[in-house]
């Protein structure tokens, strides 16, 4: 049976390290080990700070809405935003040698790395979702 | 208060900086982001910036290291890493970044290196 625990953030970055820590206490409690909290702290911390900044553009009366839900040896993160939403194939590969001097474009690439899926949608409610699932 | 400390000591022309803890979205990449431009504008453009004691950075301080990387170089500087923990040096391998700086894990050879 799927355990599911639910959370809600202000738009501030302080939600970031939040997040973290409330992820990390859920995959804790269902026996999750270091590297795979390690490796999902890099992916909640990434699409956390991307609601924020991208998604609700630091706008504090738009929440970012967290769910975690332990179902076996799955942990799935859903993260959502409030934003107009963006395509996520628009964002150029940072490794490519035009974008390797580029600020930015590479937290997606981190949330793909360590996650064993990832795949965002439009909320049918408005604005963008991240569903990300790794197994232990 | 900041996630982050930055100190910084001199040998000879070469500007030492020593992190410690975080370099992430928000204070820790602003942070960062003032003390190279306050560096640059003083005129020290070797830069060394030692990693040891950062415990975590996100793909913002990723990008803040890539961004004070490019504005040393185009004041005619150098800025190279030293001492990457083990999960740093993974998010610059994955990210292919190890290409793009130069990296060393002894401070005198780093030294050495900008003569």
């Amino acid at each position: 049976m799927a355990e599911k625990e639910e959370f809600t953030f202000p738009s501030r970055f302080e939600s970031v390290e939040e997040a973290a820590l409330r992820t990390e206490d859920f995959a804790r409690k269902f026996g999750f080990g270091d590297d795979f909290i390690s490796a999902v702290d890099i992916a909640v911390r990434e699409s956390v700070a991307n609601a924020v900044k991208h998604g609700n553009k630091l706008d504090e009366s738009k929440p970012v809405e967290v769910s975690l839900t332990c179902s076996g040896d799955w942990l799935e993160l859903t993260v959502r935003d409030h934003g107009p939403g963006f395509s996520h194939e628009d964002i150029p590969d940072p490794t490519e040698p035009e974008n390797l001097l580029k600020a930015s474009g590479r937290g997606i690439m981190f949330m793909r790395t360590f996650m064993d899926e990832v795949e965002w949608s439009n909320h049918p409610s408005g604005g963008m979702m991240v569903k990300m699932r790794k197994k232990q | 208060m900041s996630d982050i400390t930055i100190a910084e000591r001199q040998a000879g022309d070469v500007t030492i900086l020593d992190l410690s803890g975080k370099v992430t979205i928000g204070e820790g990449s602003v942070a960062l982001r003032n003390t190279i431009r306050r560096l640059l504008g003083e005129g020290k453009n070797k830069i060394l910036m030692n990693l040891a004691g950062v415990g975590y950075i996100d793909s913002s301080g990723i990008g803040e290291l890539v961004s004070s990387f490019t504005a040393v170089n185009k004041e005619g500087g150098t800025l190279k890493l030293l001492k990457l923990t083990q999960k740093i040096q993974d998010l610059l391998a994955i990210t292919k970044l190890l290409t793009v700086f130069d990296v060393f894990d002894e401070e005198a050879e780093a030294l050495a290196s900008f003569e």
